[in-house]
């Protein structure tokens, strides 16, 4: 585990992981896509309006993946001091915050011509913007004490606490009455016939690549920024 | 304490304070089981029936063979249940395209002093299942056959 602590070995690593998961996850989701836009039945009740689960199944899994990520990353961060873990964390909040706002307003989009409302305050939904709020307020945050100078315990611990809204993102629906429909997918039994479900898994599994590529090449973008930052500074004091 | 090295001290502190957390987290989903509800099955509003005039949501199954238009013609009256209870349900408006017999619905409205639920909106509740149109045509024996496919296939896959 500290054999990733090297920066440089992370590099080395990034650099062919990187072009390697964008690509195969644009090409996974790409195909997912089209598959479920053009070629899956339409749904004995909604019609047409199931299309729009291939896109808002993964970006709600990603969206709550990303927290997930920002509070294992935060955790490591916190007890092992591990810098490129603070940089990780920071790197899945832009893309988990995209996901979020993606799902809810594709949830939005369906909900009109399904529920007939574009927007109702149920568990789910309330949950979920919650989400949203919480990545404005860690981007923010973390950006801050990046920029301002500060310690990166204050971002991981709002990384931690913030994590407490994910099983009850998960769980709203089964805890409370809500407008939004229990889980389709549990435990090895799936409600969702076949013809669905298999472009949705590979649309899931294609988003999810996008994800990590897009985290890592986040991540040596970041790396990079404190290396030129550091370089400056050593020439300015030899300057001196 | 002082036998831990700095590094595990930090990580019990992290494990306690999780636990704190989630313990905390729990306690408040807990306690907001009822208040959080998005609406009322109709066991509860026959059990315990709110104030008249109070704006609530009720929410449950539309009962097969209850829908009915009456005279007015634009007024229709329905039945929503949940298998223990059954609660008289009246809207006059547009309904929802998946409003139809046999599946969810979520009706904003008061319950009138005769126990009717007057509706002002209807919200349609969409089931977990996710079922391509030619399937609903089949057989019910074709289905059966499908479904234990499909079930094979998930089981394999997992």
């Amino acid at each position: 585990m500290h054999g990733f602590a090297n920066p440089k070995r992370f590099l080395s690593l990034a650099r062919w992981l990187t072009p390697l998961l964008l690509l195969s996850g644009l090409v996974l989701a790409g195909a997912a896509l089209v598959w479920g836009l053009f070629v899956v039945p339409p749904d004995r009740l909604m019609g047409e309006t199931v299309r729009i689960l291939f896109l808002h199944v993964p970006t709600a899994w990603l969206g709550m993946g990303g927290w997930t990520a920002i509070a294992i990353a935060s955790g490591v961060y916190l007890v092992w001091r591990h810098p490129l873990a603070d940089l990780a964390a920071r790197a899945a909040a832009v893309p988990g915050m995209i996901f979020t706002a993606v799902c809810l307003a594709t949830g939005s989009i369906w909900g009109r011509p399904t529920w007939g409302t574009w927007w109702v305050w149920d568990g789910r939904l309330t949950s979920m913007l919650v989400l949203l709020f919480l990545y404005f307020g860690y981007i923010a945050l973390a950006q801050a004490v990046a920029r301002e100078g500060g310690s990166s315990r204050i971002p991981a611990i709002f990384g931690l606490v913030g994590a407490i809204n994910i099983p009850i993102i998960n769980r709203s629906v089964v805890w409370w009455n809500s407008l939004h429909q229990p889980p389709s997918i549990t435990a090895g039994k799936s409600a969702i016939d076949a013809e669905f479900l298999v472009p949705l898994l590979i649309a899931v599994l294609g988003f999810s690549l996008i994800f990590g590529g897009v985290v890592l090449a986040r991540m040596r973008a970041l790396l990079g920024d404190i290396q030129a930052e550091a370089r400056l500074r050593r020439k300015a004091s030899e300057a001196a | 304490m002082s036998a831990l090295k700095p590094k595990h001290q930090r990580l019990v502190l992290v494990v306690i304070a999780l636990v704190a957390l989630v313990g905390a987290g729990l306690l408040a989903a807990w306690a907001l089981r009822n208040q959080a509800s998005y609406f009322y099955v109709p066991e509860q509003m026959v059990a315990e029936p709110p104030q008249p005039d109070r704006a609530v949501r009720l929410g449950g199954m539309v009962e097969e063979g209850s829908i009915r238009t009456l005279p007015d013609g634009v007024t229709v009256a329905f039945v929503v249940g949940d298998g223990k209870a059954r609660v008289p349900v009246r809207f006059a408006g547009i309904l929802p395209d998946l409003f139809v017999e046999g599946s969810g619905v979520v009706a904003e409205g008061r319950l009138a002093s005769d126990g009717t639920f007057v509706a002002d909106n209807l919200l349609a509740k969409h089931d977990e299942n996710y079922v391509p149109r030619e399937l609903q045509e089949m057989t019910e024996h074709q289905k059966r056959e499908v479904v234990a496919e499909t079930e094979d296939e998930i089981e394999g896959g997992a």
